[in-house]
């Protein structure tokens, strides 16, 4: 049976403290950690098929143009080539998270330098790149002349996300302490670990994929619009996914070739995007130009709130970086202006990479808050405490919980922050330069629909079951535990089976919005199951106590025993309602940083880093702690290091591979610090949490700015802040 | 000779162009040993070669005739994990997992040449016995990335391990 549960009010219920089993928030370790760390773990390239062919994409050496022409049987007459595959139904970029729908196809068209358009398939690795590299083909290419490539010259649209009220121009002019301040950010990567990999089988009616996707639950559609098919005629299965960070929230180019080829030759088909693929043909965080201007009355508090920003993207992609998202609520002030554009330009799309949209808009808003800060004499966290809104300053809303002045706080006196007053270049440690920053985190609170199955079975074991993945985020390990939880169970006795569309559909990992939303339909799920068995003992459902397999009482009686026999089953359904109209819901957190800064080179190095962060409920303290230490370190790569540079010529990405595009190492990373900082948020979903995923890279490259101001008197107005721009800025 | 992986021995590939990372991944089947990169610049390949780790990916299969590779098949299964296998799910050493053999591997040879006193970057001497440190550890790992940024736990796990050990 399906148990539906639609989110239009606060869910009260609060159905996972009435548990006993006492494993929920527990830092348990992951399930699938044996695996992992074993190298038993499949990931998507890793399931081994006879007769496996490999295939090897080919990819446009231009910007603009067509493929004329593509000598196939050059390509046949290599050694164990066995196809070329050209079909106009394979994709050119990748659809963008939850489109449901293919993305551009008709491949020959090339909109962007890297596109791929063609995929030799031979018998070996070694045979199908070297007949990809010598595949001969013709093309016609635009005059890059005439190509836009520049977002600051292209023609721009409107984006989402704007709004105004009142006057910011009048408050500006007439505040007590205004800034007015502009800042460059440059395109990330995603750079997950694992490229891009998928194996198709067709069996003559049935497609299966095993591939490396954050979201099958939308990707199946993407898929089988994109071959024509029905989508009871394809399978994905996503059980690994070795990182995400977005990249693999839609379908992208491998899949559906490696779907077209194995259709067309019926054997299965192995196709693997190299590092150099992955940076050119998938997703990019668009750069952006932004201008904050913020108005201060004498006592500080904002009575004007400005931030604009210009992104960019392909021509016809919906996608525009949502820079001003938490903006719109973080900070009060009355005279508000928002503006977001979208330059169009052909560099491959752009689209989600972790924490889209705050992770660019809220370094910046803090950094510019750091030069209001010291322009009014206030203290930072003050400053920051003295303006946070009652209500969402846009659309008058409540929040859900609001955490930021407890995160702030807290954060502040765990990391020893000095509230005095502030100058920069006061310590110093031979050839280093010494000072801390901050910065507000604020990410967005979304849900999505899910659907998961939960079976009990007559032995009193449990299973889970959706098509939900886990990219890293921790989903094995938190439904294991809600499980256990809700009925009572030792998490040795749940199994928890993920990322396979035969099982019902999950909302996918991505947006922050997976692990509460999946978790809410298994708590669904496992209410339901509790009714039953609540009935089948005689009593209230309310008084029913399961623990360690067993019904709780003055005559404990074992699950198995209850069952008699039989399991129960249920599908959770979780939907989000019209809550979302009468609340604004965002996770919450503070940053301290303290870097070094060298006088002779500018290198900034990190000396300590500690975040705290509200989401409502913690579901597991370890996995819950690693995803806001993940995102610290995005925040110490996205501060210094990360940076996709663009030939200005032909607009070619030209540091595509991970020794020129610079993601933080082990050593650029301190012993991090994180708080968590819990509650129960009623209104966010039904296991009382919001999302986490992101929020731990929303705001901290601010933090990392700020302190680098405050070490050695640079005051950088663009991102990443690499020694030759320190040095450059920084005082004799 | 033929090659020895994991204490059992093969024949080595045909082609020549086969790099040691794929001859282990696509025709042994050992697929714990990760391609991220294929050019030496995430170390998700590491292996270790007669005792010392190497980028597979940046080995030819044929050059290592008559070597003993150890891949993170080699160094625990789930019944038997190693010590530093057992640190790592413990701390939380990892989040997607795709780094993570490389990882394990890559420290498991770098507590070996900590304790054979070679000095790194982060020594404050060159000669004489190198301490376990934190700045240490980070140092000798910086070959392998971590994009879910596990590095923190990673290195607890690290340390636990050298202190349960010594």
């Amino acid at each position: 049976m399906t148990v539906h549960f639609k989110q239009d009010e606060p869910d009260t219920r609060n159905l996972l403290d009435q548990g006993s089993q006492g494993v929920i928030g527990t830092a348990m370790s992951r399930p699938e950690g044996l695996a992992k760390v074993t190298g038993t773990a499949p990931y998507s390239a890793e399931y081994r098929f006879d007769d496996c062919l490999v295939g090897v994409l080919v990819t446009a050496p231009f910007t603009k143009g067509r493929i004329t022409g593509i000598d196939k049987e050059t390509a046949l007459a290599m050694d164990g080539v066995v196809a070329v595959i050209d079909d106009s139904r394979m994709t050119a970029r990748p659809a963008q998270g939850g489109a449901g729908e293919a993305p551009q196809q008709s491949p020959r068209q090339i909109c962007y330098y890297g596109q791929p358009f063609a995929l030799v398939v031979a018998t070996s690795f070694e045979k199908a790149r070297h007949a990809a590299k010598h595949l001969p083909f013709s093309y016609e290419a635009d005059d890059v002349s005439d190509i836009p490539l520049d977002p600051e010259t292209a023609e721009t649209e409107a984006g989402d996300g704007g709004m105004q009220a009142g006057d910011l121009a009048h408050a500006m002019a007439t505040a007590e302490h205004a800034v007015d301040v502009s800042y460059t950010t440059m395109g990330h990567a995603s750079a997950a670990m694992e490229p891009h990999a998928a194996i198709a089988q067709w069996d003559g009616g049935r497609l299966t994929v095993h591939a490396s996707l954050q979201m099958p639950n939308y990707n199946i559609s993407e898929l089988a619009d994109a071959l024509d098919l029905t989508e009871d005629k394809v399978r994905i299965v996503s059980r690994y996914v070795g990182g995400g960070f977005g990249s693999k929230l839609g379908l992208s180019e491998e899949t559906t070739a490696a779907a077209l080829a194995a259709m067309e030759l019926g054997k299965p088909v192995k196709v693997v995007m190299s590092r150099q693929q992955v940076f050119q043909s998938i997703m990019r965080r668009s750069e952006s130009s932004q201008r904050v201007r913020l108005a201060v009355d004498a006592e500080g508090r904002l009575t004007g709130f400005g931030h604009e920003a210009r992104v960019s993207n392909l021509p016809g992609e919906e996608f525009a970086e949502p820079v001003l998202q938490s903006s719109a609520f973080l900070y009060a002030g009355e005279n508000r202006l928002l503006a977001l554009d979208v330059a169009r330009i052909h560099q491959m799309t752009a689209g989600s990479v972790r924490a889209p949209g705050e992770a660019i808009g809220m370094p910046v808003l803090e950094a510019a808050m750091d030069c209001l800060a010291e322009e009014a004499g206030i203290d930072p966290v003050e400053l920051r405490l003295r303006n946070i809104p009652e209500k969402d300053p846009g659309k008058g809303l409540p929040f859900t919980t609001h955490e930021l002045a407890d995160c702030l706080k807290k954060g502040a006196e765990a990391f020893g922050w000095d509230s005095g007053p502030r100058k920069p270049r006061q310590n110093r440690d031979g050839e280093w330069w010494i000072g801390t920053g901050m910065a507000s985190a604020a990410r967005v609170h979304n849900v999505a629909e899910a659907k998961a199955r939960v079976t009990l079975n007559a032995d009193g074991t449990a299973r889970v079951q959706s098509d939900m993945t886990d990219i890293g985020t921790g989903t094995y390990a938190i439904l294991t535990q809600i499980a256990a939880e809700m009925l009572g169970l030792d998490p040795a006795n749940v199994m928890v089976e993920l990322g396979d569309t035969d099982f019902p559909r999950g909302p996918g990992s991505g947006g922050s919005w997976g692990a509460v939303s999946i978790g809410s339909a298994v708590v669904i799920a496992c209410d339901a199951i509790r009714q039953s068995l609540a009935k089948k003992a005689g009593i209230d459902a309310d008084d029913l106590k399961l623990k360690d397999g067993k019904l709780q009482g003055s005559q404990p009686r074992s699950l198995s025993e209850l069952l008699d026999g039989g399991n129960m089953s249920e599908e959770g359904h979780y939907e989000p309602g019209d809550i979302s109209d009468d609340y604004t819901s965002s996770s919450f957190g503070a940053f301290f940083a303290q870097v070094r800064v060298n006088r002779h080179t500018g290198e900034t190095r990190v000396d300590r880093m500690l975040g705290a962060f509200g989401f409502g409920r913690v579901l597991n303290e370890k996995t819950a702690r690693s995803q806001c230490l993940g995102g610290m370190v995005w925040c110490i790569g996205s501060a210094l290091t990360e940076a996709l540079h663009f030939d200005p010529v032909d607009g070619h990405l030209v540091n595509c591979d991970l020794a020129e595009y610079h993601v933080p190492v082990h050593r650029d990373v301190p012993d991090l610090e994180v708080m968590l900082v819990e509650s129960r948020d009623p209104a966010a979903s039904a296991v009382q949490g919001k999302g986490v995923g992101e929020l731990g890279m929303c705001g901290g490259a601010g933090a990392i700015a700020n302190a680098v101001y405050n070490a050695c008197g640079a005051r950088l107005f663009e991102f990443p802040m690499t020694p030759d721009k320190v040095l450059a800025d920084m005082p004799d | 000779m033929p090659i020895t992986v994991n204490d059992r021995t093969h024949d080595l590939p045909d082609d020549p162009r086969v790099s040691l990372l794929d001859f282990l991944r696509g025709h042994l089947g050992l697929t714990g040993t990760k391609k991220g990169c294929d050019h030496g610049q995430c170390g998700a390949c590491t292996v270790l070669v007669n005792g010392m780790r190497i980028n597979s990916c940046l080995s030819l299969a044929a050059l290592h005739d008559g070597d003993a590779v150890t891949t993170i098949e080699g160094i625990g299964t789930p019944e038997d994990p190693s010590a530093l296998q057992q640190a790592f799910v413990e701390h939380d050493g990892f989040q997607c997992g795709y780094c993570t053999p490389g990882q394990i591997c890559s420290a498991t040879a770098m507590m070996d040449e900590i304790a054979n006193g070679w000095p790194s970057d982060a020594s404050a001497e060159l000669t004489g016995e190198i301490k376990p440190t934190p700045e240490e550890i980070r140092e000798r790992m910086s070959g392998n990335l971590c994009r879910c940024g596990a590095y923190s736990n990673i290195v607890q796990a690290i340390l636990a391990t050298q202190e349960a050990q010594s």
